[in-house]
């Protein structure tokens, strides 16, 4: 707190000084960050593979193939016995160097995890994204964006209208709506997709309205505004669901939240000077808990990227959540381990911005005590 | 403990944590009453389906729903021969019988099926049956005769000749009213199969029961596989119990001591705590879960493993950490210090217990989230391959399309178990949060 005085004096200077330590916290930050992916990156890659068990699957399935390749190939029909075991050995001795898979595991899984690292996620051995491209990044980068939209919407709209409803009800503290508002927080023990199921039910079969799934119609209609007006229609049920699982919780950790710091005493200072309760309200109870507020937003970001999953393939949303489900039904390793390594990386972005907001909004990290 | 029981106490003022608990003693009460009368092993073999289960309907609804919706749909009729009175004459090496499978069907709406079940006893020459079939109103079916293995079973329902002498299916036509109706009506009153059985051994003996199935079953229900339902709803409560408190009392226990080690060594075995956390922050659990579901195995057991595993460095030990830091300090550590205590006592008799009781309401709440994610493993296909779950209910619904064919009741009577189970929980722990979080009560 020493050089604080000495900041006030001189805005440009204390401007200058707070950029420095922040870049050097940015950049301590991201350091650590990246440390930290790397290992969670790694263990991903060591749980995928757990101990070699799927390469073992792995040749099996070679193995097969390329016997069947070779005694359905009329080309091959007149060798004898031991030519064509040569010829399917070779053939498997091939493929096991392509996929490396006579290598230590050790050695690839370095190589993996090099490679994830770089975002380069190898070819996919089944799949293929919807244009036919076989890399995974293709085939993830297809994918990313159905998921970012339906859950960035969702996030952003459970966000600000918790936020605002928690402080309306923290001004009417003890009333039936904030009572009834309260009784309902329970339900959220349910997850999205729980939800998601019921209004499927009510929506697409009682009152055939709104579609039970998918993202746009099919075929997808022509013209920006009509594929806008489907997507909007797919994205209705999904974002409901969300909405639902987690409004109430949310607007009840807020109310609490904002009960609390509402009866600090420099609030009640405020009170008693008179201020206009919008005033009280943005300064004295919304500025010093803005914090804790971004805080909250991104571990519900953090926990809402694993709902995706099963609320993907619940309502058939071609997201990442679907994606990763297909490809474990192809045992699709490669598309497996890049949709893991995308998680940990959007994790891992969602934790680095918060830390960066954080110092922005926190004065010690600027200060340089923090 | 002291505080502990304080709070329990102040908890009989608030009526949603008596409903929570009256909730969770039911729950309990009734997992307790189905290990006791379904055993283990039973229910296992129940629920594989298959034989146990023939004489049940395939996707019935629960009868109590039919009766609400004013609908009065038939229920499952057995006729047994062992109750029918039996005509039988012997000749030399042989004898002849007339057993008469008679029942009354008065309902509004026409069976599901119609199977007929043999069994004989002979030995070495297949007896020979014929069948003929009376409806109420005197009309008379032949419906073919046959040779007997020791195990028969007469698809009625399934004979194509029979449907196409009828013009309907035979479970619809043998029971409709005469004509041509496009909309048949059930014809009220006695039906009659009779068995003209001749066998050529001395002692042979001929069993036959007919099924007439219907189209509600008892209290839950039955699936595609005729399963009832009520098996898997009934075991899905100790399951989703035992699944929801061991993933929670494991994650919270380790995670609170490791936090509190972490908290009284300090140094480098905090750094490391702290830097495993922010690791474990970044683990995506699910797609961990769903991969080792699909790579090694979805048994239950398996699932609650990596779940603990994955909890132990879980976001809650920063929060821990917050308030045990403050502990670390105060005077009566120090005076434990003083007197000599070992670390472990520290840790275990005097820092763990001050957070027990803010800690009471997380644990209280995560209960029904780890239910939840046990379901919703099982809804993705990855639950456990023997155990009766509710996800397991749901998932079949799902993939048998329950809801486009309208058997609403396969996919909400599991997902109402699960949300009173969840909200059982979940207003306990949002009592117990008032009662011990002192800063909400004054308020």
């Amino acid at each position: 707190m020493t050089g604080s005085s000495g900041a006030m004096a001189t805005p440009a200077r204390g401007f200058l000084r707070d950029l420095r330590r922040l870049t050097l916290f940015t950049v301590k930050r991201l350091a650590a960050l990246f440390l930290t992916v790397l290992v969670g990156v790694y263990l991903t890659i060591l749980i995928a593979n757990m101990g070699g068990q799927v390469d073992e699957l792995r040749m099996v399935q070679i193995q097969s193939t390329v016997a069947e390749q070779v005694r359905a190939d009329p080309a091959f029909f007149d060798l004898s016995p031991q030519e064509r075991n040569a010829l399917i050995e070779r053939r498997v001795q091939l493929d096991v160097e392509r996929l490396r898979l006579d290598q230590p595991f050790i050695v690839r899984s370095v190589d993996y995890l090099q490679q994830a690292i770089r975002l380069d996620l190898g070819r996919a051995e089944h799949m293929h994204s919807d244009r036919g491209a076989r890399e995974v990044y293709w085939i993830i980068v297809e994918r990313l964006p159905a998921t970012l939209l339906l859950f960035g919407t969702a996030n952003l709209l459970v966000f600000f209208a918790s936020v605002f409803i928690a402080l309306g009800l923290s001004r009417r503290y003890g009333s039936a709506l904030d009572r009834s508002v309260i009784a309902l927080a329970p339900s959220s023990a349910a997850p999205g997709w729980f939800y998601g199921i019921f209004l499927i039910l009510i929506f697409a079969f009682l009152i055939p309205i709104l579609p039970a799934g998918g993202m746009v119609d099919v075929p997808p209609p022509e013209g920006t505004l009509a594929y806008a007006a489907s997507l909007l229609r797919h994205m209705l049920l999904p974002v409901a669901a969300m909405f639902l699982s987690t409004i109430f919780i949310s607007i009840y950790s807020w109310r609490t939240f904002f009960l609390i710091h509402s009866s600090e005493d420099y609030v009640e200072m405020a009170r008693a000077k008179g201020l206009p309760s919008r005033m009280i309200e943005r300064r004295y109870v919304l500025r010093p808990t803005l914090s804790p507020i971004i805080t909250s937003f991104a571990l519900m970001l953090i926990g809402l990227w694993s709902g995706a999953i099963i609320l993907e393939q619940v309502f058939n949303w071609p997201g990442l959540g679907t994606l990763l489900f297909q490809a474990i039904g192809h045992r699709d390793t490669p598309v497996i381990i890049g949709t893991v390594v995308i998680f940990a990386y959007l994790l891992a972005v969602t934790v680095f911005l918060l830390d960066i907001l954080y110092a922005l909004l926190d004065p010690r990290v600027r200060v340089g005590t923090g | 403990m002291r505080p502990l029981l304080d709070g329990l106490r102040r908890l009989g003022q608030y009526p949603s944590a008596l409903v929570g608990l009256a909730i969770i003693f039911a729950l309990v009460g009734t997992a307790v009453f189905t290990v006791v009368t379904i055993p283990y092993g039973q229910a296992l073999e129940l629920w594989r389906g298959g034989e146990p289960w023939r004489m049940h309907p395939v996707n019935a609804r629960p009868v109590w729903v039919d009766r609400i919706a004013g609908n009065n749909s038939p229920r499952t009729v057995v006729v047994s021969s062992r109750d029918a009175l039996i005509e039988e004459e012997s000749f030399v090496g042989g004898s002849r019988m007339q057993i008469p499978l008679e029942f009354d069907f008065g309902y509004a709406d026409f069976p599901s099926e119609l199977n007929l079940f043999l069994t004989s006893t002979h030995v070495e020459r297949e007896p020979f049956v014929r069948l003929t079939w009376e409806t109420p109103d005197g009309r008379e079916f032949i419906l073919g005769g046959r040779r007997l293995a020791r195990e028969e079973r007469v698809s009625i329902s399934q004979d194509w000749e029979l449907e196409r002498r009828l013009g309907r299916v035979p479970h619809v036509g043998l029971f409709a009213e005469p004509g041509d109706d496009r909309l048949p009506q059930v014809l009220d009153g006695r039906y009659r199969l009779t068995l003209d059985v001749i066998s050529f051994e001395e002692d042979a003996r001929v069993d036959a029961d007919l099924v007439v199935y219907g189209r509600v079953h008892g209290l839950a229900g039955t699936d595609h596989q005729r399963r009832d339902l009520m098996v898997a709803l009934l075991w899905g409560i100790p399951v989703a119990l035992a699944f929801g408190l061991l993933a929670a009392v494991g994650t919270t226990v380790t995670t609170l001591v490791i936090a509190a080690a972490g908290v009284w060594y300090g140094g480098w075995v905090d750094a490391v705590i702290q830097r495993l956390t922010e690791v474990n922050i970044i683990l995506p659990m699910l797609p961990i879960l769903v991969m080792v579901g699909t790579l090694y195995s979805t048994s239950i057991w398996v699932m609650l493993g990596v779940v603990i595993a994955l909890g132990i460095f879980s976001a809650g030990i920063k929060m821990y950490r917050a308030m045990l830091l403050p502990i670390r300090e105060s005077p009566y550590i120090e005076a434990a210090k003083a007197y000599g205590a070992g670390n472990a006592r520290i840790i275990l008799r005097y820092m763990i217990p001050r957070i027990l009781p803010v800690l009471i309401p997380t644990f209280v709440t995560l209960i029904p989230s780890f239910v939840f994610l046990e379901a919703s493993l099982a809804l993705l296909g990855l639950g456990d391959p023997v155990l009766p779950t509710w996800g397991k209910v749901m998932n079949d619904a799902q993939t048998q399309s329950a809801l486009y064919h309208g058997f609403y009741y396969w996919v909400l009577s599991p997902a109402a178990l699960l949300m009173l189970t969840g909200l059982g929980f979940a207003m306990l722990g949002f009592a117990l949060d008032r009662v011990f979080n002192p800063r909400l009560r004054t308020m």
